[in-house]
Parts: structure tokens; sequence; C-alpha cells
């Protein structure tokens, strides 16, 4: 058929339009090799400068070819698809990443950072297995960092360390002292000596390169490549936290193992619909619906299959359970970036598949979308009533929010496309930072992420109960911040297209879902704090700047939203 | 186009007076002070807006002293303010109240670890927003306004309320987000239905709205109005959706519970004639009789719990919720003079209620306690309390002289040629009002002194709470009103007896803006269109 006509030649690359793309993808092998060249003490300082730059290059490339007013086109033989849309989502990453890696390269919140220390990382396999059986997560971490220490430092025994007064080259074994549980012996100069693994960032930095291809990808296949390139470095990631070293793992292996189930799912539907359309390109696989008088059964059971792959990575319900166990074991820098960024590949690729793929057979399948958007947003509103841990409430929040992300991804028009890549952006930054914020609020045992410790927190340190509790009213959708305006396009957009019901659905869930924002003001304003509360940590350069330009974002887009929207707006898909 | 800034700068100013009195935590004396300078501002600049406001120029001209810049574009909304008599004299009301309520909780002791400076600063906060829903001509505005000033309402509700704030703030706070998010999508589907109808695209301005309205097909009418009606009932708060206000009411403080009852809940009123009855005439008209029957079942239901109120602040929102039946019965009615009678009442409403709400909060600072069964024979120790505290009840009651007699009479006495059977059966509510007032006022103020918080303040001044430094011998015992709280009080005792005897200025302003209503809901009145 057409394969046998297409003669092999060099295809035409459009460097320029890819090239935020490549700046991203080839300092994350760059990163590789400083991390395997640098000696270590050098090694943060360099790779932050790197990752940093990188993004900021990136972003002035990206800037630079969207202001050129160069037209939207498909570059690599059709494989990659630079228009508008997707140069607004590449700006939404870009802008994540950004926000992201201050987050994740932090060192002063945590000494020494959220992650594993390479000590720790060699010495934790095996104290993790010894005394994985029989023992909570936090003892089993106090262990395997205890190890981690051991080897370090040569001198505290690993069954001993459970005080937080040991210092480093001082063999203080000193008897417990209170409640502390086994997770809180840290030897500081220890870990800041060790210094954080820094491949967490071309990690980052992979992912996200992995993100940009994924909602550029025009044909189905790049489209699975990118899935595997962003999703591999998260997996990693997840499992790398430093404080609670088995919930990590778990939830990496967790996310791996659904992750790759999604990942054939999708792969069976890609080959489903090469099997319908002779072409894994979208345009192509449209054409053929429409054209085709063959028998509808691949082409739907092929969409089914490619959809739960997507849906998968956008948290959507019933394809979420993976999002709260993986949102609340990962270090909390890396679910910040993967919640905002994750979403807006995944929703990038379900708008352009979507759009240019099934556009035309729409009423055949908008129905099952429907009720997907309906279960993902009550089951995100009402089982987030019932959450005691703010991360895994935020995770369940992100479920909710993709319910009201399906609704703006169903309305095929500019306007729900617009819509939706603006809450995207909105929702992203208010949630970044707010898991920015969660980093901050601490205890001996690391971060208080139980919500009954966040009681009082307003008598404690007003600032940051006053930011998260902007964010929260922003997640809920209360107007002058971003998530109103967010929910605003989302919502006129779907109503423009015939789908009220929805709407008032999407409502009502929104409704639910302000009671359990609400749930953490009040405990934060109107509930005295513990005598043994958290404290919150006075924070670096980095998470400031991060939270603060959060804030700043979710403000402005909830006041000022128009350069965003018409950047949104500015055109539509070209497949 | 003319842009008058006052409007904007009536918004802008408790705005800035927030931000500059938030950050005075350490000095409470510094904040409050501020704050009242501010609030005395805003009441400057709002008599200036009210003698910018030209009564003859109203009759051809919906809105004054507009301003209008684009706001979002994407989304056709406008940064558009103006102001039509009904929302000029609710300004006003905001401008009076403000201040007195700042002077009625000077000596309030605040919860532990609170400061005057949130108070004052929220108290603010709540005032810009309450300024832009009555200053707002365009939906899209009026909305944002409407639900942000659920924020600073709940945190004052839940930071410096009574012993079940908590509950109380949260309750009251998802009551209003779920009648907002109704709304929200009727606001998003009028702006839909303007879209396919307009050639230049969707919007959001009133007046755009306004003259759509005749071209929307009832069906579609009834579906945006409920979404509107339902988001006001609540707010009103009209019976069976008014189970929020006596808990927020009673664990509000004083000043806030003043705001709450006087201002806030009045946004509703307001919207009814601003939004439901001009944007979905057919609608309104058809719905009516629900509506109808909802006013006229909180009037006597309302009426019913108020007399079995222990609780003082509960007692007085229940008050509030029948009164509330007689502004929707005066707004359903379709006739200029209901019309006007509500709006008249609004204004009244607040003023009484809100001096209602602060004799009660001045006796429960004297007793420490909310309960009636606690106090007895109070006038004999406090006569001028008492008296203070009656001649708010009279008011309340509709006493001819004072202000409320005035709409009372003019809401029924133009819903009557309408509807007669409501009339009937609200006229009754008066018969409620009279007694529940007064056997109050006689369980409190009359007889014998008896009651816990009574004889404990005869037994000694050291058996009630702790004395706190310099107002302390004011509260440990029954002693009567301090020229500070007079001040307070007397502006509201003036403008009750005022409007009571010369009502015509404020009706004079009304008025127009009341028939340019009449007109867009397109019914004639029903004897000859009289205006009062």
């Amino acid at each position: 058929m057409t394969l046998q006509t297409i003669p092999i030649t060099v295809p035409p690359v459009a460097y320029y339009a890819i090239s935020p793309l490549l700046v991203v993808l080839g300092a994350a092998c760059l990163g590789v090799l400083v991390e395997a060249f640098l000696p270590r003490h050098q090694r943060w300082a360099a790779q932050v400068t790197l990752t940093l730059l990188t993004l900021v290059v990136a972003g002035a490339l990206l800037g630079a070819y969207a202001s050129s007013g160069a037209p939207a086109a498909t570059t690599l033989s059709g494989s990659l698809s630079v228009d508008r849309p997707t140069l607004f989502m590449w700006g939404t990453l870009l802008a994540f990443g950004l926000v992201g890696v201050l987050l994740i390269a932090d060192r002063s919140v945590e000494p020494g950072g959220a992650f594993i220390t390479d000590a720790e990382g060699v010495a934790s396999g095996t104290h993790a297995e010894g005394v994985a059986s029989g023992t909570d997560a936090g003892r089993a971490a106090g262990a395997a960092s205890a190890g981690g220490i051991s080897r370090a430092a040569s001198r505290v025994g690993a069954g001993s360390a459970t005080s937080g007064t040991s210092r480093a080259g001082v063999a203080v074994a000193a008897p417990p002292a209170g409640p502390i549980p086994a997770g809180t012996p840290r030897n500081r100069a220890t870990a800041g000596r060790a210094g954080m693994r820094t491949e967490v960032l071309p990690l980052t930095l992979f992912a996200l390169g992995g993100m940009m291809s994924f909602c550029a990808a025009n044909d189905l296949l790049t489209m699975f490549v990118a899935l595997e390139v962003l999703s591999l470095p998260l997996y990693l990631l997840c499992g790398l936290a430093r404080r609670r070293r088995l919930l990590s793992q778990e939830a990496a292996v967790k996310y791996f193992l659904l992750g790759a189930f999604a990942s054939a799912f999708f792969l069976y539907g890609l080959a489903l619909l090469y099997g319908y359309a002779g072409s894994v390109k979208l345009a192509d696989i449209s054409s053929a619906a429409a054209a085709s008088q063959r028998s509808d059964t691949l082409l739907f059971a092929g969409l089914a299959l490619l959809v739960v792959g997507l849906l998968f990575k956008g948290s959507v319900a019933p394809f979420h359970t993976w999002t709260p166990d993986v949102y609340q074991g990962a270090p909390t820098s890396v679910t910040a970036f993967m919640a905002a960024a994750t979403k807006v590949a995944a929703f990038g690729a379900i708008l352009r598949v979507l759009t240019i793929g099934f556009g035309s057979t729409r009423w055949e399948w908008r129905g099952v979308l429907w009720a997907v958007a309906i279960v993902s947003m009550v089951i995100g509103a009402v089982i987030g009533l019932t959450q005691t841990d703010i991360k895994r409430m935020l995770a369940y929040s992100s479920v909710a929010h993709a319910g009201f992300l399906l609704v703006g991804a169903i309305a095929i028009t500019q306007r729900g496309l617009s819509g939706t890549m603006f809450y995207l952006l909105t929702y992203g930054f208010s949630t970044i930072a707010a898991f920015g914020v969660v980093s901050l609020v601490r205890d001996a045992d690391g971060e208080a992420t139980q919500l009954s410790q966040w009681a009082g927190l307003a008598k404690r340190s007003p600032l940051v109960a006053g930011v998260m509790t902007f964010l929260l009213l922003s997640l809920a959708g209360i107007p002058l911040t971003s998530g109103f305006t967010g929910k605003f396009a989302i919502f006129s957009a779907a109503i423009a297209d015939g789908m009220a019901p929805l709407v008032v659905v999407a409502l009502i869930a929104s409704a639910v879902a302000a009671f359990f924002y609400l749930r953490v003001i009040v405990l934060m304003y109107f509930s005295e704090p513990s005598v043994e509360g958290p404290t919150v940590s006075v924070p670096g350069a980095f998470t400031t700047a991060a939270v603060t330009v959060g804030v700043l974002i979710t403000l402005l887009l909830g006041v000022a939203p128009t350069m965003a929207l018409s950047w949104a707006g500015a055109g539509p898909f070209v497949g | 186009m003319n842009q008058n800034y006052l409007l904007l700068a009536l918004l802008v100013l408790p705005a800035v007076g927030s931000v500059a009195v938030a950050p005075l935590r350490t000095n409470d004396r510094a904040a409050k002070s501020l704050a009242m300078a501010f609030a005395l501002l805003e009441l400057g600049l709002t008599a200036v807006a009210w003698f910018s406001y030209s009564v003859s120029a109203a009759a051809n001209q919906r809105f004054q002293l507009t301003f209008d810049v684009p706001w979002i574009p994407a989304f056709g909304t406008r940064i558009a303010l103006g102001v039509d008599g009904i929302a000029l004299v609710m300004l006003a009301l905001i401008a009076v109240l403000v201040p007195i309520v700042l002077g009625s909780s000077w000596t309030d002791r605040l919860p532990e670890g609170r400061t005057a400076a949130g108070f004052c600063a929220l108290l603010l906060a709540t005032q810009a927003t309450l300024v832009g829903v009555f200053a707002a001509t365009d939906v899209f505005l009026f909305y944002v306004f409407f639900e942000a000033m659920l924020v600073p309402m709940y945190f004052i509700i839940g930071r410096f309320g009574g012993p079940k704030r908590q509950y109380a703030a949260v309750k009251f706070f998802l009551y209003s987000v779920l009648g907002g998010l109704i709304m929200l999508g009727s606001v998003i589907g009028l702006y839909v239905v303007s879209a396919g109808r307009l050639p230049s695209g969707g919007t959001f301005s009133w007046a755009a709205l306004r003259d759509l309205a005749a071209q929307v097909p009832q069906s579609v009418q009834i579906w945006l109005f409920l979404g509107f009606f339902i988001a006001f009932a609540i707010k009103a708060p009209l019976v069976p959706l008014h189970t929020w206000l006596p808990d927020a009411g009673a664990e509000a403080p004083i000043g806030a519970g003043v705001l709450l009852v006087g201002v806030l809940d009045k946004v509703a009123t307001f919207g009814f004639l601003r939004y439901c009855l001009p944007l979905f005439p057919l609608a309104s008209k058809s719905l009516a009789p629900l509506v109808l029957v909802l006013s006229v079942l909180g009037i006597i239901y309302a009426g019913l719990l108020a007399a079995g109120q222990d609780d003082m602040k509960r007692f007085v929102s229940y008050t509030s919720i029948a009164h509330f039946g007689f502004i929707a019965l005066g707004i359903f009615a379709f006739s200029t003079q209901a019309f006007a009678g509500s709006v008249l009442y609004m204004v009244n409403h607040g003023i009484t209620t809100g001096m209602l709400f602060i004799a009660v909060g001045m006796l429960i600072t004297r007793g420490n306690s909310r309960l009636i069964s606690d106090y007895g024979g109070v006038s004999a120790l406090t006569p001028v309390l008492a008296g203070t505290f009656l001649f708010a009840g009279l008011a309340s009651l509709a006493l001819p002289g004072t202000n409320s007699f005035v709409s009372e009479f003019l809401v029924l006495i133009g819903s009557f040629p309408r509807e007669p059977v409501y009339t009937i059966i609200a006229t009754v509510g008066i018969i409620f009002a009279a007694l529940y007032v007064l056997w109050v006022y006689q369980q409190v103020f009359q007889g014998p002194a008896r009651g816990n918080a009574v004889m404990a303040s005869m037994i000694g001044p050291g058996a009630v709470a702790a004395p706190s430094s310099a107002a302390g011998t004011a509260k440990s015992s029954f002693s009567d009103l301090t020229r500070g709280e007079i001040m307070v009080l007397a502006p509201l005792i003036a403008l009750i007896l005022l409007l009571g005897f010369f009502p015509g200025p404020v009706l004079d302003v009304i008025n127009p803006s009341v028939a340019a209503t009449m007109r867009e809901v397109g019914l004639a009145d029903p004897v000859g269109g009289m205006t009062p």
C-alpha cells in the first residue's frame, strides 16, 4: 500500500522550530557526562547551572521562534508538529520545568536535598531488605539511612542511631530522646558532605524532553517513544526520596508496573489503529475513518486502548489508582514537577489525538468520555474528602482536576482547546507552589504531611499559611485566582459546545472539592496548634523563588489573564 | 468615552485600607484608628457620589458615574462600574455601616492570639468586595465580587467568632460556594446565549444582555434564572435554604454580624432586582408564585422560630429571615410601589437590624451570655441600653414613625393589588414581629432582676469573668452605655427617625431606577402606575 511508495530520503528538519526540544535533550545528555566526569563536590553547582541555563536558553529560543511568526508546520517527515498549541505547551512545560528544578535542586529545606545521597544509595538496598519485613516504612527508612551514615562516617552503628543529636565524627549513641521515630537520625554534616544525587537533574531534563516531544508528536509511534522517554526518568525520580524510603520505592515500583501496563495498552491500541488505517499518522487515521467502508471495530477498539494509556498518564479516574500512592511516596519536589508537567504532556497528547485523529468521529466516542469525565470528577472530589494526608489529598484533587480538563478536551473546538491549555497552565503553577509549601512544613521526622499536623499553622507562620490558603482557594476556583479563570475558560467552552449537563456535574463536583480545600484552611487558621506540631523551615532561595513564582502567576492569571489566553488561543492544531 | 473614576476610587480605597492596616499587628489602637480613617474617607467619597448622582437625569440614563475598561477580551469581560438609584442607596448604606461597625467593635475582646489589625483588614476587604458587587455593571465582574466577598467574611467568622465558629464558618462558606457555582453555570450560559444572538460575539455587559432578554425563549430563561435564583435564595436567605444564617449570625462577632445581615444578605435581594428580573423577565413572571410562596413561608416560619429562640444573636438572625420574606414579596409582586418599598426596606433593614445587633452585642458584653434566659430586669440597671434596645426593636417591628414602617407599608400596599392572598398572609407576620420583639424585651429588661448573668454581676464585680485592664470596669458589671457606645448608636437612631419622617430624598433617588426596572420586566402597574 502506501508504505511501498515512500522513497527513503533524508527528511528536511526545521532545526529552528525544534531547537527548544533539541537543547533540552542535548543538555540532558551533557548532564549525564557531567555526572560521569566531574568530581562529586563540583557536580551540584555544575548540574544546577547547566539545567537552569538549559531551560532559560530553550525558553529564549522558543520565544524567539514563536514571535518570528513562522507558520505552523510539521517536521521530521511529519512526526513532530510545531504548531501554536505545541509552542504554548512547550512554553508551559519549560516554565514548570524551571520552577520544578528550583524545588528539586533546593538543599536548604532538607539539608543536602530531598534525595538519597550517594552513600545511602549504596547502603540502602541491603539494609532496607533486612529491616523491611515486619517493620513500618519509617523504621525501615531510619535503618536504611543509618546504614548510609555508617558507610559515610564509619562511626555510627547502624542499629543505634536513633537520636537527632549525633554529629558527624562524634560517635554519640545517645538514648532515644522522646517519641522521635527511627526515621529521624539525620546526621546533617554527613548529609551535606555526601551531597545530593545530582543525576536527578539530567533525569528531569530527559523527562521534560520526553514531555515536549509527547505533546508535539504527530504520529502514534513518535508519541509512544516520547511516552517512554518521559516515563522512565519519572519512575526513577519517584524512588529516590531520602526520607521514608520504602514508601518512595513502593511508589516507584507501583508507578513503573502500572505505567508499563498503560504503555502496553497504548501500544496495543497503536497496533490496532495501524491495522485499521495502514498508517500511524494521526491525520491518516482521521482520513481513513472518514473514507473507509470497513467496520469501525478496529478503529474504536484501537482508540479505546490508546486513550486508556493516555488517561493513565493524565491520572484521570478510573485510571488514577497510582496517583495517590505515587504523589505521596515520591519526593515532594518531584511530585510537584510531575503533577504539573505530566498533566500538560498527557492532556496535550489527548487533545492532539482527539482533535486531529478522531475529530471526525467525535460523535461516536464522546459519550464514553463524558462518562469518564464524570467518574473522574466525582471520584476525585468525593474520595478527596476522606484523605488525611495532604499529599494524597492533592493527588485526589489532581484526579478531580483531570476530570475538569477532560470536560474541556472533549469539546473539540478552538475554545475548548485554548481553554484546556490555559487550565493546564493555571493548575500547574498553583499545584507546584502548593507542593512547594508542603515541602516546607516539617517536623523532626521530615515533612509533616498528616493533615492533623497542620493544625494552627497560621499562628506559627502566618505567611506560609496565607500563601497556602491562596493556592487552595485557587484550586477551589474562587474568583481573582487563576483557578477561577481556568474553570471559566473550560466550562464556557463546554457549554458553548452543548455540554451543559456535564458542566452542571462539574460545578457540583467543584463545590464538593471546595470542602476539602477548605478543611485545610480551617485547620491552619481556626484550630489550636498542637505542642509538638511541625515547624516551618526557612526556605532557601530556590524554594522561595519557586513558590513566589507560583503564587504570583496564580494571582496574575486570576486578575489579568489576557496575554496567556491569547497565547493559548493563537491557533489550531496542525497535523 | 467619559470615564468617571469616583466608583473606582470607592472600590479601591477600602482594598488599599485593608492592605495598609494588615501589617499593624502589634498596635491594635493604630490599626483601628487607621481603619476608621479609611472608613470615614470612604464615607466622604460616598457622599460625593451621592451628590454627583443626578436624579433628573436618571429617567433616561440607566447608570451614572460609569467607568468602563476592557478586562479579559478573550472572555468578553469588562471592568464596568456604574450605579443606578438602587445601587447608590446600597453603597450609602455600606459606607454608613462600616464606620459604625468599627466603632462598635472598638472595645471588643478578641479571641486569644488574634489582632485588631486582622479584623479591621478583613472588614475593609469585605467592604471593598461589597462595593464591587453593587457597582458592577458587568455580569462577570459582579460574579467575581459575589464570590470573592465570601473569603474575608469566612475568615472573620472563623477567626473572630464565638465558640462554634469553625462549624459556622464552614457552613457559611460551603452554602455560598455551592450557590455561587450554580450561578456560575448560569453566568456562562448567559454568555453563550448572547454569543449565539449578537453579531459581535458574546458579552457580559448588563445593558446588552438586558436588551437581548426579549429574544431568549422562556425555557432557556427559566434555566438561567434558576441558577441565579438559587444563589440569591441561599444568600438572602429564603426558607428552606436559610439554615446557615442563624449559625453564622450567632457565631460571627457583632460587627461582622451587622455587615452579614445588614449588607451581605442584601446582595441577594439586590440581585433579584438587578439580574433576575430584567435579564429573565419571562422566567421571573412564570416563577413568581414559587418565590412568593417561599417568601411568605419565610415570614411566618422565621417569625415563629424567632419567637422561640433563647440565643439573642440567633433571634436577630431569624428576624432578618422574616424581613427578607417581605423584601422578596415586594420584588416579586411587580409594582413600582412594592419595588420602591423593597429597596427602601433593604436600606432600613440594614439600619434597624444593625442597631438591634449592636444593642444585643452591648448587652452580651455586659452579661457574658447570649441566652435570653440568663437575663431579666436589666432595665433597672441600664436604662439607656434598655431604651435603645426597645427603640431598635420597635423600629424592627415597623412602628409608625420609624423608618421600617414606611418601607413595610409600601411593600404591603404595593403588593396587595396583584397578590392579595400572599399579602394578607404576610401581614400576619407583622403580628409575629410585635410578638417576638416585645417578648424578648420583656424577658430581658422588664421585671425584677433575675437570671444567671444578672445575678452574677449583682454579687460582685469579681464574680464575673476576668476583668481586663482598661475596659474591665465596663464589662465586669452592668454599667450603662458609655459615651463611646452612645456615639456609635446615635447616628443609627438619627437615621431611623430621619428616614421614618422624611423618606422623600431616598425615595427620589430610588424611584427612577425602580420605574426602569418595571419597564424591563415589561409589566404595567396594577393600579395606574402611581409612584409614592
